[in-house]
């Protein structure tokens, strides 16, 4: 009876403040495991369905190498030795690694200004910009006029009205508003823009390189990156930079000298994420490039329409294209944790 | 650009070069970012406008580009593809009319209160307007399409993702950070591992959940055989397919809630925890009273951030099911690629263009009803 009551006890209540019951504790291993169990096993899949060959895979499911079907590397000899993977490998490599650099370097650029250098822009003066803009556009695109010749005269228009109209207008935009705007860029769909950067590449005989899709991605990527550094650069004391500008330091010295340095770790954070979703990205890449260019998730995908999806080749691209991923990520996931939440709560 | 600044009147006679650079620094500092932006947003943002208002053709020796005004907008809306973006209405019952009824009661009570509260300004209204007739038009066409027995188009799908989507990776996303912050053996292991699936490439995901979900030759085949149900195919049901895409979708965005809320959860005030536990709280009361209070303004963020991706969708469709059956899953960004594919570049801009607005307004108004408030709330 008394046994009961304790056995009771024991399993229901909290031995101390921090460990719970043992029951309640066996419930949140239980559940983890089944959620481990959920993460786990597509990825499971994926890799031991690279190390089989046609039939392992069209004679119903096997699970364990070596007991139910033998490996072999038939399929990563295919692929990597064979298949031109390398090249779409090398160019995911570039375009992934350039696009984040410049995005940081742009972004973190402009946080920085934004956080510590007070903004005025005349509202007038970007409705006039807007205008212009859609004013050269209409008359190129409709009354065939010489893009140069629309170009020009839309420049001279705003450097006329910049020193004529600027001086006397009152109400501008402040930092908070520039930010925004800049921030606010992501919401945007891709599909909305990228016609219009296709046919831009193309004109401008770029369409299918590096240098389109990292340009493309910097923009993409920027916002996030505005996002994310504001709030680090926010959270540094001014003293420093402070007694450096008196000392007679310009600005960019500053930044890269002081700043920099101060937000080194929240810039990881930033630098992974950014770099996961260029790694990752589809859509652009299916517009922007052919065969030149191509990027990985570009190749996954194509791989469907030859004959049939084959498991085991595109297991070993997915293989190919995840692992340098997660083992960064499993290295740095505090840092991109703690980046995240930064950004979160300051929004 | 056009930053007419507050630039000091008393110019430095003989300034050197970096001196002048330095007292335009903040501009030249911003003025990277800005050109970029213009040139791969707000430039492609207008071409997309005069797109979305002609007709593209192609011509002998190029092609010709004519302006139509709204036709493609009217097309999508009213006319001939109308079944494709909006859905094929079904008839309207009883329950038909108490939904549609509930809805507009509940968006007419919130907006009544709004007026009623003494606080209301013109802007206010004219958001609050605009917000409650997009509400308004997309539970008509929620009740029209799927209680009604019709067919959902692309938008219908896209909210679908979104809002079950986004709600089930927030509650997975939660429940495992709660688990995970306990004072449990193994939770940097749990960490790295529940984070994995957000590094895998979308199109990546797309395959492996084929092949997971293969009736023949997937892992869970004689599972399925074992039910009877190993001739049966997802990829032939709408719902089925829908749910497929929204399983890979889940995956691959949980961990992404899940590591930001549970480092939400880990800054919680301990001392208040650790008091109300001396009193005698439960683990309910806690989470109620401490936890949400301390978490929901980033929780509300993150659900913001998530909101703006999760409209985006087109990886997943495309590879895991082509946007079919018929067009069950078909996202809007599916359906404007399509739209480009088939050379209808009009179209695929208004569709686009669509997007955008249903974009903007619901996460505006997210930011404006929900992430606002959490975040007063919590100052």
């Amino acid at each position: 009876m008394s046994d009961n009551r304790s056995l009771a006890r024991r399993l229901f209540e909290p031995t101390s403040l921090e460990r719970q019951a043992p029951a309640t504790r066996a419930i949140t291993y239980f559940l983890l495991f089944i959620w481990s169990l959920v993460v786990l096993v597509p990825l499971y899949w994926v890799l031991i369905t690279s190390f089989k060959n046609e039939g392992a895979v069209a004679n119903g499911p096997f699970y364990l190498p070596f007991i139910d079907f033998q490996p072999t590397l038939h399929a990563w000899d295919f692929m990597l030795l064979q298949n031109n993977t390398l090249g779409p490998y090398l160019n995911s490599v570039v375009v992934a690694l350039g696009s984040t650099c410049m995005a940081l370097l742009v972004g973190s650029l402009a946080a920085y200004a934004l956080v510590r250098i007070r903004f005025r822009v005349k509202l007038a003066m970007v409705l006039i910009f807007l205008i212009l803009l859609i004013g050269v556009i209409i008359t190129v695109v409709t009354f065939r006029v010489p893009w140069q010749i629309a170009l020009a005269s839309a420049v001279a228009l705003f450097l006329i009205a910049l020193f004529t109209l600027a001086r006397r207008m009152k109400t501008a935009l402040g930092n908070s508003d520039v930010e925004f705007w800049i921030i606010s860029n992501r919401i945007m769909p891709p599909i909305v823009a990228v016609l219009p950067i296709y046919v831009m590449f193309q004109q401008l005989r770029l369409l299918d390189t590096q240098f389109a899709l990292i340009a493309t991605y910097t923009a993409v990527n920027l916002p996030i990156v505005v996002w994310l550094t504001r709030d680090f650069f926010a959270a540094i004391p001014l003293d420093l930079e402070e007694s450096a500008e008196i000392d007679g330091a310009s600005k960019l010295r500053v930044f890269f000298t002081i700043a920099l340095p101060l937000v080194r770790s929240g810039l990881v954070a930033t630098f992974l994420l950014v770099l996961i979703l260029a790694w990752n990205e589809y859509l652009l890449a299916l517009f922007l490039t052919n065969a030149n260019a191509q990027t990985m998730p570009v190749l996954v995908s194509a791989q469907n329409t030859t004959r049939g999806p084959q498991w085991w080749n595109m297991s070993v691209l997915i293989v190919v294209m995840i692992a340098p991923v997660i083992i960064i990520a499993a290295f740095l996931q505090k840092h991109i944790a703690r980046g995240l939440l930064v950004g979160a709560v300051k929004g | 650009m056009t930053t007419a600044a507050v630039t000091a009147p008393d110019v430095v006679p003989h300034a050197g070069l970096a001196e002048r650079f330095d007292r335009h620094a903040g501009r030249l500092m911003v003025l990277p970012a800005v050109i970029i932006l213009l040139c791969f947003a707000i430039f492609p943002l207008i071409i997309s406008a005069y797109l979305s208002l002609s007709r593209f053709a192609l011509a002998p020796g190029g092609f010709t580009l004519n302006f139509v005004g709204l036709a493609n907008f009217r097309k999508l809306l009213t006319g001939s593809q109308q079944y494709h973006l909006l859905g094929t209405f079904g008839a309207f019952g009883a329950v038909e009319w108490i939904l549609l009824a509930l809805g507009a009661a509940l968006i007419l009570f919130l907006f009544g209160r709004y007026l009623l509260s003494g606080r209301a300004t013109v802007v206010g209204t004219i958001g609050r307007l605009i917000t409650a007739s997009l509400a308004m038009g997309l539970t008509l066409l929620l009740v029209a399409t799927v209680v009604a027995g019709g067919v959902p188009g692309t938008l219908i799908n896209t909210l679908l993702y979104v809002g079950i989507g986004v709600t089930a990776q927030f509650l997975l996303g939660l429940g495992l950070a709660l688990l995970c912050s306990q004072a449990i053996r193994g939770r940097n292991f749990f960490r790295v591992l529940f984070f994995i699936p957000l590094m895998v490439t979308p199109v990546g995901i797309a395959y492996t959940f084929r092949m997971l979900a293969d009736m023949q030759k997937g892992p869970f085949a004689p599972l399925l055989q074992a039910f009877g149900i190993g001739e049966w195919s997802w990829a032939t049901q709408a719902w089925s397919a829908r749910l497929m895409v929204l399983v890979g979708d889940t995956w691959q965005w949980t961990p992404f809630m899940f590591i930001v809320l549970l480092a939400a959860v880990e800054n919680q005030p301990r001392d208040q925890v650790e008091a109300a536990r001396i009193d005698g709280a439960n683990g309910f009361q806690i989470f109620r009273d401490i936890t949400w209070p301390a978490i929901a303004p980033i929780a509300a963020t993150i659900v913001l951030i998530r909101l703006i991706e999760a409209f985006k969708i087109i990886d997943l469709p495309n590879v895991l099911t082509g946007g079919g059956p018929g067009l069950a899953t078909e996202s809007m960004t599916l359906h404007s690629f399509l739209a480009w594919r088939t050379q209808d570049l009009g179209g695929s801009a208004a569709v686009g263009y669509l997007l955008l607005f249903v974009t903007t307004i619901v996460c505006v108004s997210f930011f404006n009803f929900v992430v606002r408030p959490a975040r007063r709330h919590e100052a």
